[in-house]
């Protein structure tokens, strides 16, 4: 059946107004009229990945609060001198920099992938997965930099409150993880657009089932969130 | 809305998602163990927990054999009777009761009762499986490293969780977090489908509001879950860091044997916090698909529709959203603030009232009704006396001056059996009951089955209302042994010793349900179609027991809610949902006569 037939049939069903509105969210089949599965399924997954992230934010501010050593001051820890003069927070500022880049990168592929421009699509995906994978690799500097030279320890550090160190290796690890991920699943899909599996129907190898270009907007949706989870992160721990 | 009139029966909305082609398995391998089909991975995960389970089972012998009988058995020392406790609790919450609610009834139900072919994917949905038994063999694991499981309680409080005094301090702490972790992994990727599955793939006509009550608990108890578990993740993370490379997330400065440790600075009530943030939705989580299966086994064995319906689906979903901001209820000796302790007393005393709306919308199901008393529906009663009682006394502790001495008591532990061990178990003996013959087509033997409900019902009292009293006298839980305490009366060795002879008995009535269901699935009577003249999805499959793909060539049409029973102008009680209206024409039912509508009254 055609898409005008469809609504047809269906606004016949459905009353106005808040009524409506109802009848929508209950209505049969789906809540979420024209959502995908793949794209239902990765909201919800987002929905919970947020309260992993906002328990351990809630659960370093607790921690700092119950320490009673001084929290050490991370513009001077995080800060980079090139020729002398230290820079505050210079390598995050950039890191921070290249992931929102790559949100755009990323956002510009999902348009690409829903024009079936398959190659553009992809290759604006390698690019974010490059960024990506710059981002945690700067994170593999940052980390070597504090545990070689400035001897900072999951279980204490020379500058405050050992809280500092456990804090830091534990989120920024577990969002670079994330990050990780997300450029490994980057390169899959992008590899998938490009032979345009999504086109020729070739099934998935694991799952054997067809894909589509919605495969592309999962992975924005992924990407845009550990995104905007970093900004957070780069909020309250390193600004406060 | 619930039911239409011929008229309207046209306008059911056309399919708006073609049908996915479904995995189709080549090799015995793929059909039975590494099976992506739903039905099966159900069994899988059932059978996993209810193994599980029976471990739990005789560690609560062990522990009952200990109170009741100290100092008469060698091979019970205190950790081991420690080890116990942890093991036993954490395994009968977690890896029974969750497990066996989403992972097992789940699985098996939510594509059949909402009209679809599979879960919405498949694959995803069988690694779940896969990594919730990789968790369990970490757990079991536990019990062969040196030091052996932790005894930490299963609520793994710090700092004592990880200090050398507790038994498993050393190997067992870690495997138990690791195993909570990828539970929660293996979890979250079942759940994803279900919470998907429901909102996304239901059959046409199968409006949200039409949807049986047991996926209306089952689906917001997933919803919970996924909410819920994050903070026992992360508590995990942190725990296995402080324990492991020495970190101080949760450790404020300790001596240990005149000595300081390494640790300081961290906050044990933030562990408390994010374990309670888990642990209130947690008893949600195995309660609210208890409620809706329980609505659902009420309504088809007293041939009456639930009443309330409506009602009832904003209860599940008012209590799974209050059931968020509890959680400090089981922290009210932890030293808080007393104005966060009315606030959570009050959020608490809130909770009962869709609570108490669901147990009176229960009762007046039965109201008039034409009761079968069969064996789910004797579970099904059973259930809801053991959860008033649970309940009532939960109202006591929920106030905090009255928790306060309680606390830490046998009340609790009566407490909690009640509410979210025993009734949930009712509960699942009664769905086994009710469901064995759609999946193995055989019914489940009879008397074995009465001997296995009285036993089970009354025996449950006979253990726990002693218990309760136990706890007025100041009983404290998790003791090895009281030895002489002045405020302990002597009747209080004589009463453990009943209970410890009335839980063996309780117990071997399990093993005859165990013996009963490997004996009905091979020599049960064969079941006829539809044998409790259901109208739910599940039953009016082609096949039963189902077949891959559930429905045969076309997906059934759903005309009408759950719960058409005793509805005027029908040759029989009960309309299944996709039977059309009388004068409508079946064509749009897709088959012409929707299956099971044809069957004769026994
Ligand atoms: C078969 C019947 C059962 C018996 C006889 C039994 C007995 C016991 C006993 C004696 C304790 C120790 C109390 C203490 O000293 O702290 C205990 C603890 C516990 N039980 Fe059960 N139990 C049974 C079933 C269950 C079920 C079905 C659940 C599922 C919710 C459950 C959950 C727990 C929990 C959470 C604890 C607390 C463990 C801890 O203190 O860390 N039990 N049980
Ligand atoms: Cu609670």
């Amino acid at each position: 059946m055609s898409q005008s037939a469809l609504t047809e049939t269906a606004n016949t069903l459905a009353p106005d107004g808040l009524q409506g509105v109802v009848a929508d969210w209950s209505s049969d089949q789906r809540a979420f009229k024209r959502v995908p599965w793949g794209k239902a399924m990765i909201w919800i997954f987002l929905l919970s990945d947020t309260f992993i992230f906002t328990c351990f934010l809630l659960s370093y501010m607790m921690v700092r609060m119950s320490t009673t050593v001084p929290w050490p001051n991370t513009s001077e820890i995080f800060a980079l001198s090139f020729g002398g003069e230290p820079i505050p927070l210079i390598l995050i500022a950039i890191m921070t920099f290249i992931l929102i880049s790559s949100s755009g990168t990323m956002a510009m592929a999902v348009m690409f992938g829903y024009r079936q421009d398959r190659v553009k699509s992809a290759i604006l995906m390698l690019v974010t997965a490059a960024f990506g994978a710059t981002f945690v690799g700067m994170q593999v500097f940052e980390w070597t930099k504090l545990i070689v030279e400035e001897g900072v320890r999951p279980w204490g550090n020379p500058f405050g409150a050992s809280q500092f160190g456990s804090v830091f290796f534990m989120i920024t690890g577990f969002h670079g993880f994330h990050v990780s991920v997300g450029v490994v699943f980057l390169i899959i899909t992008a590899r998938k657009v490009w032979r345009g599996d999504f086109d020729t129907n070739r099934r998935g190898y694991f799952t054997s089932r067809k894909g589509d270009y919605g495969a592309v907007e999962i992975m924005g949706l992924y990407w845009h969130f550990v995104d905007l989870v970093w900004v957070f992160i780069f909020a309250v721990f390193y600004l406060w | 809305m619930t039911s239409i009139t011929p008229a309207q029966a046209e306008l059911i909305s056309p399919a708006e998602v073609e049908d996915v082609e479904l995995y189709h398995p080549k090799t015995w391998v793929t059909k039975y163990v590494f099976s992506q089909d739903a039905k099966v991975i159900a069994i899988q995960y059932s059978c996993t927990a209810i193994g599980i389970g029976l471990v739990a089972l005789v560690l609560s012998w062990l522990i009952r054999l200990q109170l009741g009988f100290p100092d008469s058995f060698d091979f019970i020392s205190p950790s081991d009777y420690y080890q116990f406790i942890t093991m036993h609790g954490m395994i009968m919450v977690i890896y029974l009761l969750t497990a066996l609610f989403l992972g097992g009834f789940g699985n098996y139900l939510i594509p059949l009762m909402v009209g679809a072919r599979d879960m919405v994917f498949p694959y995803v949905n069988m690694l779940s499986y896969w990594i919730y038994l990789l968790a369990v063999l970490v757990l079991v694991a536990s019990w062969f490293v040196p030091g052996g499981p932790t005894g930490a309680g299963w609520t793994l409080y710090p700092p004592q969780a990880i200090l050398s005094g507790t038994p498993g301090s050393d190997a067992g702490i870690i495997l138990m977090l690791v195993s909570l972790a990828l539970f929660i992994i293996g979890f979250t990727m079942g759940g994803l489908n279900y919470v998907t599955t429901v909102l996304q793939a239901r059959t046409r006509g199968m409006t949200l509001m039409r949807m049986p009550l047991t996926i209306w608990g089952i689906f917001t108890a997933t919803v919970l879950a996924l909410l819920a578990f994050p903070a026992l993740f992360v508590a995990a993370v942190m725990m296995t860091l402080d324990s492991m490379l020495g970190t101080s997330f949760f450790m404020p400065s300790i001596v240990e044997m005149n000595e300081y440790l390494e640790y300081g600075g961290g906050s044990p009530i933030l562990f408390q916090h994010l374990f309670w943030f888990f642990g209130h939705p947690e008893v949600y989580i195995v309660a609210l698909p208890a409620f809706g299966i329980v609505s659902d086994l009420l309504s088809v064995h007293s041939r009456r529709h639930i009443f309330g319906y409506r009602m009832m689906v904003w209860a599940i979903v008012g209590i799974g959203a209050l059931s968020f901001v509890v959680w400090a209820h089981h922290m009210y000796v932890s030293g808080m603030n007393p104005w966060f302790g009315f606030f959570f007393a009050t959020t608490t005393l809130i909770i009962a009232v869709p609570t108490a709306i669901k147990v009176y919308n229960w009762t007046l199901t039965l109201w008039h009704g034409n009761i079968r008393l069969t064996l789910p529906m004797l579970f099904a009663l059973a259930f809801i006396v053991t959860f008033l009682n649970g309940g009532i006394t939960g109202l006591f502790l929920g106030n905090v001056v009255v928790d306060v001495p309680l606390s830490d008591t046998m009340f609790v532990v009566a407490h909690f059996h009640m509410v979210m061990g025993v009734a949930p178990i009712l509960v699942i003996f009664g769905a086994i009951y009710h469901w064995f013959p759609l999946i193995t087509g055989r019914m489940m033997n009879q008397a074995m089955g009465q001997f296995h409900f009285w036993v089970t019902f009354i025996g449950a009292y006979v253990i726990f209302l002693p218990i309760h009293y136990l706890g007025f006298l100041g009983v404290p839980r998790r003791y090895f042994e009281m030895g002489d305490t002045s405020f302990i009366p002597e009747s209080v060795a004589s009463l453990n010793a009943f209970v410890t002879v009335a839980a063996l008995i309780v117990g071997f009535a399990q093993l005859v349900f165990m013996y009963n269901l490997f004996w009905s699935a091979s020599k049960g009577k064969v079941a006829e179609r539809n044998p409790w003249q259901a109208t739910t999805l599940e039953w009016q499959t082609p096949e039963m027991p189902p077949a891959h793909g559930n429905f045969g060539e076309t997906l059934p049409v759903v005309y009408r809610w759950a719960y058409e029973y005793g509805a005027p102008g029908y040759d029989e009680d009960f309309v299944p949902q996709n039977q059309p209206p009388i004068g409508a024409s079946a064509e749009t039912g897709g088959d012409g006569v929707p299956d099971g509508a044809a069957q004769p009254a026994k």
